[in-house]
């Protein structure tokens, strides 16, 4: 069953492939169902491989299928293969099984789009390099994907290219890709220098013997971190994200959301024993800056009017928090956080989709309202993606995010209070939003008045098609806490899938404080999330209390726009300055020095029939003069 | 002898002499086509395209079948041919091809027909097709010269036809271009030619005997250790210049720039590698010692050129231009890899100057199809073209990012490997080589949206789609982007024999 593996990303590229060649010929749908069919075809060969792997005892799951020699040169050996383990098979099953739906909604959400099969080709795609990320059984082949979910990420954003801020914001998404991408090839080059292979298996098997000297450990897993600060969108290079939200929403979803923006917190997970053997103090760096970028994104999703926009800053924040778990060592945790997060945030942005659809593309929340009655199914829904993201029990991301403030506590109570902190405005925040969207006075209706005379601009609840993934990911969002319930060991179902690849973390936090007064901690979340959600209506919903949305916050305490101005002011100066200095000093001194010999010839030489004759006749004639003298030398010796 | 068992493959693969003189056929096939061209052009002008296309296009073809029957896993030179020229100097037509030769020589046998038949040009094609053709024969003679007479031959005469068709079918300011593009080469060849008689002249002390042959001198000549710095040094100049590594690199932009779109093709897919090409095989094999000493300057030099060469790039307004400041970037890496000696970098470096000719050629090809529609190169005056034309925009995707260095197309092979095997041995030189990394995202990319991306303004909004001849032209190159990204092993594995070869050559003489 395990040897099935390969046909987990071979179908979506078929697909992807398929609408390269007859996309066009196949046209609206039909395109779009191709690309689902893929799609579900890779969900349900990845269903099969899980149970053939949930057949095997623990410490059989792991297997490697190699399907070709990819770069062979001298000592280093890398196969194309990949890797089944409870991980990646894990990983797997998420990505195919949203990227399912999600597909699924984009018939609907794309229907009468121009380029609708070239959207599905792209999409295709990207789900067969998702794939290859995390299947891969070495750094180089999850590189690969690595870069082709950028370059998707990339034509995605820029889907609507004609619009320049789309065009902006697809390059920016790639560059600042591209600076985590130099972490990721440079802690590769280490790896490869020091131990002379990228296989997973090798790297983290003398990592875990201590053959691997510390400092050498530190420097390739902060490199790695370097890259999942990139495509993990995290502090200081996140900035590509919020705009990355010019790309349709399905994209915002898929790979803005679920996928993709996970990948740094996989990457990190897959290599934790390189983490183990680091000094202490990497984890803390990768911890601190997970926090930081939990609270920051927060702060920020607090002030932004566009439905898109706060749901993009909550991922940014969310995806903090998956860090902050890895830097605690909580690697279930976070793997756990970021399926139930893909669920509630993909159930978000697909919601958010179905309210643009039906307002007529329209993101301004200031513009919405009340629109539980006109959608309802998108309404209720929605809230049930807010509860889980707010972190209200039973709801899936309450108990994800409880287990990372659970080991957060027991690593560093500073950034425990930071983790609360950051849940305290999600919650604060997602109720602001579902207010402003769905309840309160019709925004809306005044604007019909006006516009009257154009037609019927009331917004309607969006088709089936569209609803379906909506009404499975809220089921998901409820109950996907399941996967591990804190009550006993037993209910750990993800942390014993896990254990044969990450280490079984709760055994670090055993005796603490925090561990036995577990519930307690549960207490403190909930009355957390309360308070953030009673905040909100008194301040939305009952205007009791002024809205607090401070310019700075809304303008992300302007880093965006520092960052712009450098880059447009003396980064362009510089790069100018370089270009000035070639074309007038560098070529300059190659022309002066031409002119110099075009004006000594000259007065050598008076009858000038052509200058490059004439250099070239010298330089012939002091060869000829040379080949003498070296002959005449090498006779007479 | 380190290199006996290479020395044993040359006298085996002797014998294939007596079969069919497939590296003279080489030389000879285009030089012979070149001159019924010239001679066609006054009696049968009709006749001149078919017979440059009939020269050419046989060229290819016994290129691909050397690439057939070419033995992998080898080190040693094959399809040797050896025959007396001048026979009292020791100067003999001496021609063979090895891992790192071999898909040089394979792309020069593609590369030229397909520039033949898949641009036109407008006026005098006579002179031009005979001028490609003598260019061909110079470029393939330079490859698979082993003898250093022959090798300096062949590179001068590349000069010539190059300097013709930059100055007779470029664009506004080709005099000046060509002129300089001759000049500053032929001033860096003057100094090679001083150090090939001296180099032949010293090795005769220890050979006993006057000879120009390039495996004798490598494996049998014992320079003193200031003697070989300045051969090495006189070589390094020619080879510079040709590369071009920064600061020799000044002529190459207007060269680009103004050659016509086939010049700007061969120039940056073929002509550029003979100075990569020659750094290893005349640099690297024949003074060893004297090349690890220059490795600092060298890494340091070829570093400067990618981080430089980017930042020029990017603020190119002439998309020509800014593909000219590219290819310096890149041959800045192929530089890095050669003398980081390791075998990931060396075959990275080959494989490197392969990929660079596909991906800069494509590249090339296609600012050509587009001045050809819109009379100009110019950034600003072009916008909105995905929106009229996506099959094309969808082709200049693929061969951008391959220029960028996605994995999975041909342009990461190289730069990986290089990148890779030259960590070890120049550890900071490719951390700064890595930002080059970033920066060619940013310029292409950049170019990119200014290009293709927005709303088409009137003039671009009536740009032709790709025309199927353009279609056809351009998938031989895709394919080869796609399928030497997704398998290099095949490549690899006649590269890499050779290259370990010379590895262990540096090796034995550095002890």
């Amino acid at each position: 069953m395990l040897g099935l593996i390969w046909l987990i990303p071979l179908l979506p590229l078929a697909g992807a492939l398929v609408n390269l060649v007859f996309g066009r010929k196949l046209g609206d749908p039909r395109a779009g169902w191709v690309a689902t069919l893929a799609t579900a075809g890779s969900f349900l060969a990845t269903v099969i491989v899980y149970f053939g792997m949930l057949g095997l005892p623990a410490e059989e799951r792991n297997r490697v299928v190699t399907l070709f020699s990819w770069l062979p040169v001298g000592a280093l050996k890398v196969d194309f293969a990949l890797l089944a383990d409870p991980l990646s098979v894990l990983m797997a099953l998420f990505v195919t099984g949203i990227s399912t739906l999600i597909h699924l909604y984009a018939i609907g959400y794309m229907h009468g789009d121009a380029k609708f099969s070239k959207f599905f080709l792209y999409l295709n795609l990207f789900v067969f390099s998702m794939l290859v990320l995390v299947l891969g059984e070495n750094l180089l082949v999850t590189f690969l994907g690595w870069e082709g979910v950028g370059a998707c990420s990339y034509f995605l954003i820029s889907f609507w290219h004609t619009r320049n801020s789309a065009a902006v914001a697809g390059k920016k998404a790639f560059v600042t890709n591209r600076i985590g991408d130099f972490g990721v090839m440079t802690a590769m080059f280490l790896a490869f220098s020091s131990l002379g292979t990228l296989s997973y298996g090798a790297i983290n098997e003398s990592a875990q013997s201590g053959a691997l000297a510390p400092v050498t450990a530190t420097a390739i897993g902060l490199l790695l971190f370097v890259g999942a600060c990139g495509k993990s969108a995290q502090l200081p290079l996140y900035l590509w994200l919020p705009d990355a939200m010019e790309g349709p929403t399905p994209v915002s979803a898929l790979i803005h959301a679920a996928t993709m923006v996970t990948s740094g917190v996989f990457l990190m997970t897959r290599m934790s024993p390189i983490l183990h053997a680091s000094f202490p103090w990497a984890m803390t760096v990768i911890a601190v800056i997970g926090g930081a970028t939990a609270l920051f994104a927060a702060t920020v999703a607090v002030a932004q009017n566009d439905i898109k926009k706060v749901l993009a800053y909550s991922t940014v924040s969310q995806l903090g928090y998956m860090f902050l778990a890895v830097g605690s060592g909580a690697y279930v945790a976070a793997i756990f956080h970021m399926v139930t997060h893909a669920f509630f945030k993909a159930l978000l942005f697909l919601g958010s989709g179905s309210v643009i659809h039906g307002m007529h593309h329209e993101q301004d929340m200031r513009r919405m309202g009340a629109l539980r009655k006109v959608m309802p199914i998108t309404a209720f829904t929605f809230i049930i993606g807010w509860l889980a993201i707010a972190g209200v029990p039973p709801f899936a991301g309450f108990w994800s995010k409880d287990e990372i403030l659970l080991y957060v506590y027991a690593n560093n109570r500073g950034l425990y209070v930071v983790g609360l902190v950051t849940a305290l405005l999600t919650a604060y925040y997602m109720t602001r939003q579902v207010i402003m969207v769905f309840y309160g006075k019709a925004k809306w209706s005044d604007h019909s008045a006006e516009h009257g005379a154009h037609g019927d601009l009331t917004p309607r609840e969006s088709p089936r098609v569209m609803l379906v993934p909506l009404v499975v990911l809220a089921l998901l969002s409820t109950v996907g806490g399941a996967m591990q319930l804190p009550f006993s060991k037993n209910l750990h179902f993800l942390g014993s899938w896990l254990a044969p690849v990450v280490e079984e973390s709760e055994a670090q936090i055993h005796g603490t404080w925090a561990y036995q007064n577990k519930y307690l901690l549960l207490a403190v979340a909930i009355l957390v999330a309360f308070v953030g959600i009673v905040a909100s209506i008194a301040v939305y919903a009952k205007s009791l209390v002024r809205t607090v949305e401070p310019k700075i916050l809304e303008q992300a305490w302007y880093y965006d726009n520092a960052a712009s101005q450098v880059v447009s002011g003396p980064g362009a100066a510089s790069f100018n300055l370089i270009a000035w200095v070639d074309t007038n000093i560098v070529d300059g001194i190659v022309n002066g020095v031409g002119e110099l010999v075009r004006s000594l010839a000259g007065s050598l030489r008076r009858v000038q029939s052509g200058f490059v004759r004439a250099y070239a006749l010298l330089i012939s004639l002091g060869a000829v003069v040379m080949l003498a003298w070296f002959l005449v030398r090498g006779a007479m010796s | 002898m380190v290199f006996g068992a290479g020395s044993n493959v040359v006298i085996a693969a002797s014998a294939e002499v007596l079969n069919f003189p497939i590296l003279t056929a080489l030389v000879i096939l285009p030089l012979i086509g070149s001159l019924v061209v010239a001679l066609l052009g006054h009696s049968r002008p009709e006749w001149v395209k078919l017979s440059a296309l009939i020269s050419s296009v046989t060229t290819g073809a016994l290129s691909l079948w050397l690439l057939g029957a070419f033995r992998a896993g080898e080190a040693g030179f094959q399809f040797v041919s050896q025959h007396t020229w001048i026979s009292q100097w020791g100067i003999s037509w001496h021609l063979g091809v090895d891992g790192i030769s071999l898909f040089l020589v394979v792309l020069t046998g593609i590369l030229f027909p397909l520039v033949i038949v898949g641009i036109d040009v407008h006026n005098n094609q006579t002179s031009y097709f005979a001028w490609m053709l003598l260019l061909q024969a110079g470029v393939m003679g330079s490859f698979l010269s082993l003898d250093l007479f022959l090798f300096f031959v062949m590179f001068e005469i590349v000069l010539v036809p190059m300097y013709f068709l930059i100055g007779g079918w470029g664009y506004e300011q080709r005099v000046y271009a060509a002129t300089k593009f001759f000049l500053y080469t032929m001033a860096g060849s003057a100094f090679m030619l001083v150090g090939i008689i001296a180099t032949v002249a010293l090795a005769r002390r220890d050979l006993g005997i006057v000879t120009f042959d390039l495996i004798k001198i490598a494996e049998g000549a014992k320079f003193s250790t200031n003697t070989a710095r300045w051969l090495f040094v006189s070589f390094g100049i020619a080879f510079a210049v040709k590369v071009p590594l920064f600061p020799f690199h000044t002529w190459l932009p207007d060269a680009h720039t103004q050659a016509p779109t086939g010049g700007s093709v061969i120039l940056a897919g073929v002509l550029l590698k003979m100075g990569t090409y020659g750094f290893l095989r005349f640099g690297v094999y024949l003074f060893p010692q004297a090349a690890m000493w220059a490795r600092p300057v060298l890494f340091t030099l070829a570093v400067i050129g990618v981080i430089y060469g980017a930042i020029a790039a990017t603020m190119q307004r002439d998309l020509k231009r800014l593909v000219a400041y590219s290819s310096i970037a890149h041959l800045g890496f192929i530089v890095l890899g050669i003398f980081a000696v390791s075998s990931q970098a060396v075959t990275g470096a080959v494989i490197q100057m392969v990929n660079h000719g596909i991906s800069t050629g494509a590249l090339f090809l296609l600012v050509g199809m587009i001045y050809e529609r819109r009379h100009t190169r110019q950034i600003d005056e072009l916008r909105g073209i995905q929106h009229v034309a996506p099959i094309f925009a969808g082709v200049f995707t693929v061969v951008m990012l391959s220029s960028i260095g996605l994995p999975g197309l041909n342009g990461f092979v190289g730069e990986f490997l290089i990148l890779l095997g030259s960590f070890g041995p120049a550890r900071w030189w490719t951390v700064v080589a890595t930002i080059g990394v970033v920066l060619s995202a940013l310029y292409l990319l950049w170019a990119y949206q200014r290009v293709f991306h927005g709303e088409p303004d009137e003039a671009n909004s009536s740009f032709k789609e790709m025309t199927p001849r353009e279609g056809l032209l351009m998938s031989v190159f895709v394919a080869i982007i796609v399928f030497s990204g997704v398998y290099p092993k095949p490549i690899l594995d006649r590269i890499e024999p050779s290259v370990a070869a010379l590895i262990k050559h540096v090796e034995g003489q550095t002890k």
